[in-house]
This record gives C-alpha cells, sequence and structure tokens, in this order.
C-alpha cells in the first residue's frame, strides 16, 4: 500500500475504535488510538499470507496483541482488512457479542491469540517463532507490547529466550506512548532506556515515530533482512492520536467518550482525512 | 509376591520418551529440571522436540501457549508447585482460556518431595487446576499408571494436568487383574461394604494395605482409585457412598480443594454423606525424608487404617 493509502486506512481504523469504544461506553481508546497507525501498517503492508476468508492459514504471519486492552484498535483494523463486518464494531463488550473485552481468539476471526494478562502475549508470540523454526516454516510473528507493558517480567522472560534463541523470525514492536492508567511511565516506574534493554537482550532495535508510516514501513523490512537475532521496534507514539482532546492524557487510557465527545472524536477524524485529500 | 517400588515422575519420563512417535506433534518443555523431572530423557531421544526454557515457568507456559496455537502438543513439566502456582495466570489466561492443547507435567508434588521443604510441596496444585474451566486433572496412582495416563491426556483434546511424585512408591495397578487406565473413570480396586476410601495419587497403594488391616479389625472397606479428579467419575462416587454409607477420602494434598473437595461436591448434590478427608489439614509442609513425612501426616497403610477406624468409631 502506498503511505496515502495506509494514512486514509488509519483513519478508518481510528473511526472504528471510537465507534468500538462508544458502542460499548467502555474500553480502552488511548492505546487503541496510538497503535493504529502500526497496526495498519502491520495489517496493510507489511504482513504476507493473510486471507480474511482463511483466517487459519498454515503459512500466515502472525500478530499478538499483547497488550490486549488495545482491542478496540485491533478489532477496528481486522474489520477494516475484511475479517468481520465493520457494523458489528459497536457491539464490543456488549453481552453475546463476539468482541469481548479483550480478544478471544476462539471467538473472533482473525486473532491470533487471546490477550489480556499483561506480560503473556510476548511468549505466546515467542512459541509460535519457536514452532516455525521448527517446522522450518516461512511465516513471521509480530507482537506489539505496550510501554507501561514492560513493566511485567515475564515480557523479559521472554525477551532473553528469543534473543537467546535467535529468533530472527520474531518483532516486537513497542507502543512507546509514554503513559499508564496511573501516569507517565517515568514518573510510575520509568522502563527507559527501552533500546538499550532490548538491545542488551540481543534484539537487533530501531527507534521510529509510530505514526510514520514511511519509517514503519523501512524499519519492518530492515527487521524481515535481519538474522540471527530477533528484532525490537521502538514505536514513538501519541496516546490518543487524533482525537484532539484525548492525546497525551492518561485519563483517556480506559474510558469512552460521551455523546458530544463522540461528536468531536468524529469531526477531528474527518478534518484528518480532509487534509490527506 | 515383591513389591517394586517405582517413582510416578520415572513413569512421565518413560512415558513422553514410549510415546513420543505415536504423538509426532508433541514438543516437550523444562524449566530447568530436565534432569529431575525426567524429562531429559526425552530431550535425549528427540532433541529437536525439546526446549529447555531455562527458569522461567511462565515464560515456558506461554511458549507452549504458542506452541499450540500452530498444532502442536506442548507439554510442560517442572516441579508441581512451579508448574501450577508460579505461572498460575499464564494457564488460566493464555492456556485454559483459549482452551489450548498444552500438557502440564508436575513433578515433585505433596510432601514426598522431602527435604526441600514447604517451599517446594505443592499441596494446592489439585485445587488449583480443579478450578480452571475444561482443565481436566489427572493424578496417578503409581509408575505403571502414569504410562496410561501420559497417553490418555496426548490423546485428549485441550489442557490437561498430569501429577506425578518424587519418591519411589510401591506398583500395584499393573497387578490388578483387567484393570486399565480410563480418562475420567474412577476404579474399583476392591469391593467392600462398610466404608469407601477413596484415593488417588500414592495414597492408593496406602490404601491398599490398609483395607487387609482393617479387615482384621473386622471392617470391609471398599477402595477406589480416582485417578482423574476431573472431571470426576461421578456415577461411580455416588453409586459407592450409596452403598457403603461412609466415605473417606485419601491423598497428598491439601483436604482443601483437591480430591476430597471433589467428592463432596458430588455427594452433597447427589448423595448426602458422611466424609472424613486424609490429606495435610490446611497447613504447609516440613523437611524431613519422604518416608517420615509419609508418617508423620498418615498417608501409609497404618495412617490410613487409623483414621478410617478413628471416623467409624470402630
Amino acid at each position: 500500500m502506498t503511505e496515502l493509502e495506509l494514512k486514509k486506512t488509519a483513519v478508518k481504523v481510528r473511526r472504528g475504535i471510537i465507534e468500538g469504544v462508544y458502542g460499548a461506553q467502555a474500553g480502552h481508546p488511548g492505546g487503541s488510538l496510538s497503535a493504529a497507525d502500526i497496526l495498519t501498517c502491520l495489517y496493510f503492508d507489511e504482513m504476507r499470507n493473510l486471507d480474511p476468508k482463511d483466517p487459519k492459514k498454515k503459512d500466515r504471519d502472525r500478530f499478538v496483541l499483547s497488550k490486549g486492552h488495545a482491542a478496540p484498535g485491533l478489532y477496528a483494523t481486522l474489520a477494516n482488512k475484511g475479517y468481520f463486518p465493520v457494523e458489528d464494531l459497536p457491539t464490543l463488550r456488549h453481552l453475546n457479542s463476539y468482541l469481548q473485552g479483550h480478544p478471544n481468539m476462539n471467538e473472533v476471526p482473525g486473532v491470533d491469540m487471546s490477550t489480556g494478562s499483561l506480560g503473556q502475549g510476548i511468549s505466546a508470540a515467542v512459541g509460535m517463532a519457536v514452532a516455525g523454526k521448527m517446522d522450518n516454516a516461512s511465516y513471521r510473528v509480530y507482537a506489539l507490547t505496550g510501554d507501561g507493558e514492560l513493566q511485567e517480567g515475564q515480557l523479559w522472560e521472554a525477551s532473553m529466550f528469543a534473543g537467546a534463541h535467535n529468533l530472527d523470525n520474531f518483532c516486537v514492536i513497542v507502543d512507546n506512548n509514554n503513559y499508564q492508567i496511573d501516569g507517565a511511565i517515568s514518573d510510575v516506574c520509568s522502563p527507559y532506556p527501552i533500546d538499550k534493554k532490548f538491545e542488551a537482550f540481543n534484539f537487533h532495535v530501531i527507534n521510529i515515530d509510530g505514526h510514520d508510516f514511511s519509517q514503519m514501513k523501512k524499519a519492518f523490512a530492515e527487521a524481515r533482512e535481519t538474522k540471527g537475532m530477533p528484532t525490537a521496534i521502538i514505536a514513538k507514539t501519541i496516546k490518543g492520536k487524533d482525537i484532539s482532546y484525548m492525546e497525551n492524557q492518561a485519563g483517556w487510557h480506559g474510558k469512552a467518550p460521551n455523546k458530544e465527545q463522540y461528536d468531536i472524536a468524529m469531526q477531528d477524524l474527518d478534518k484528518v482525512d480532509q487534509a490527506l485529500g | 509376591m515383591d513389591i517394586v517400588k517405582k517413582a510416578t515422575r520415572e513413569g512421565y519420563g518413560d512415558a513422553l520418551v514410549k510415546w513420543a512417535d505415536e504423538f509426532p506433534d508433541m514438543v516437550v518443555l523444562d524449566a530447568d529440571l530436565a534432569g529431575s523431572t525426567k524429562t531429559g530423557q526425552f530431550k535425549k531421544v528427540h532433541p529437536e522436540r525439546f526446549v529447555d526454557c531455562g527458569v522461567a515457568e511462565a515464560d515456558m507456559t506461554g511458549i507452549a501457549a504458542g506452541l499450540a496455537t500452530t498444532g502442536k502438543i506442548p507439554v510442560i513439566s517442572s516441579f508441581a508447585v512451579f508448574a501450577t502456582g508460579r505461572n498460575y495466570d499464564q494457564i488460566r489466561n493464555s492456556v485454559a482460556y483459549p482452551r489450548l492443547n498444552v500438557k502440564i507435567g508436575g513433578t515433585h508434588a505433596g510432601v514426598t518431595v522431602g527435604e526441600d521443604g514447604a517451599s517446594h510441596q505443592a499441596l494446592e496444585d489439585i485445587a488449583l487446576m480443579r478450578a480452571l474451566p475444561g482443565m481436566t486433572v489427572i493424578s496417578p496412582a503409581d509408575y505403571a499408571e502414569s504410562i496410561e495416563v501420559v497417553k490418555a491426556a496426548l490423546q485428549h483434546d485441550g489442557p490437561v494436568y498430569m501429577r506425578f511424585g518424587r519418591a519411589a512408591v510401591p506398583v500395584v495397578t499393573d497387578k490388578l487383574p483387567g484393570y486399565k487406565f480410563e480418562l475420567g473413570k474412577g476404579s474399583v480396586i476392591k469391593e467392600g461394604k462398610d466404608v469407601t476410601i477413596f484415593a488417588t495419587g500414592i495414597l492408593v497403594a496406602a490404601a491398599m494395605d490398609a483395607a487387609e488391616m482393617l479387615k482384621d479389625a473386622g471392617i470391609d472397606a471398599e477402595i477406589i482409585n480416582i485417578a482423574t479428579i476431573k472431571p470426576i467419575d461421578r456415577e461411580l462416587v455416588v453409586r459407592s457412598a450409596r452403598k457403603t454409607g461412609m466415605v473417606v477420602t485419601a491423598e497428598e494434598h491439601s483436604i482443601i480443594g483437591g480430591l476430597g473437595s471433589a467428592v463432596c461436591e458430588v455427594l452433597s448434590e447427589e448423595a448426602p454423606t458422611k466424609v472424613y478427608r486424609i490429606g495435610v489439614r490446611d497447613e504447609f509442609g516440613v523437611s524431613g525424608s519422604a518416608g517420615d513425612l509419609i508418617k508423620k501426616y498418615g498417608f501409609d497403610g497404618q495412617g490410613v487404617c487409623d483414621s478410617v477406624r478413628k471416623f467409624l468409631g470402630k
């Protein structure tokens, strides 16, 4: 996809996020919006052998949303990719909806792993990468982690394993939006310097702007070419990106907009879309 | 007749090697305890299907979940206390909730891990695993049954917890005529009419010994091996309790949440019966030799016999 097409798609994904959390009157918009461009780049440009009609295709690239609370972002991405109807997004978190509060691989087409308890998805992704090596398969495995999630010890257990086992078919992306529920990550319990930590665990590390598609495409290509070690892409992002009143506000980590705020959010996204031409 | 003694963990290790060809998708994972859990034997024969995760039980569990999403049958191993407790949230959220086909082998369960003491003595593992939706829980009685339990677990599609011990214990099930382990089925080892002893794990052999002693005291005990604690054989539990009217449960586990609780749950709903639970009574274990601890907690024939007689008042 061209950068312009990716940007246009990301606006649709962000609309889906707002539809979801507004419909649910709950959920996590902040960290979904920060990850929206990364998710768009992965699903619409980087990942290979995806087939929405055959979500469990054997040789598909896999994705694990280790920061499972960004489910509205993943659902909006999958819906726009064609795994299920975009019209279902407002049923998020409703009783009897398949769009559970956190991703459930047995309910939602296209979800490769159930997640929600932080620090766990990355291990599952590493397990998929191990299977790929055992089977000499060509698929790659991507995991998206939050920056607050870096405080979970299991994430470093998994990183140590991936680095020690030279899993070059594995790529972790850190959604570095700098905020967690209780405030700025540097105030709560700083995980910085993030890049140096992954380097020490034998990762090839790439620092990028997580809203710049040109940088993202380049980083994913570089990860694909990197042999003998996994790649960590540290993506600097803005929590609540593109919704004027949500940007860089920890308070919008897990809160839904009311009708008035919903209207403003949609106007904000219309403006972004119009600016793209 | 000479009684052969062998640890159930030996059965686990031998079974993994024995069934390896029949289950080519099986992958064995350990967390730096391959020598103790006996998975090292599998590693020797199939190094390409073995993953040592290092001392990282949580990560091992997640890696197993990821492997399972691709169609592998991962078997994770550690001491029971770390294979179910250290990684409880990982088993709950990354294995049980997504219903992934991961097998958990917990060795060194119960007090008979011995000298290591309370930190290493899993007495809550059955309770933890039993509470998880969709989790099958099996506690084989001896070496011979362990071999069959591993096969049944591999055949079953879904998460399974298998509980093994460290100490060499009598091999008894292979001498029982027509005995065969079947997932979800308890088995009557000896018919009786005065009291039913539902036993699991190493308490099965102890209950068999106790039955002999009880006979001398004029008590005819029915001995039932409940290897599959979940799903429990409800029909057999109810039938035997109705027949004898008095029930004793026996397990190398806390009396809270294990076999005793499982039997009480069934009976209180279907056939209210007076029950005495032999087990560790809401306390942590202590260091000691396996033999001394078995005596201390009353987990040998004499101990079970004494508990039953006290319960019956005979």
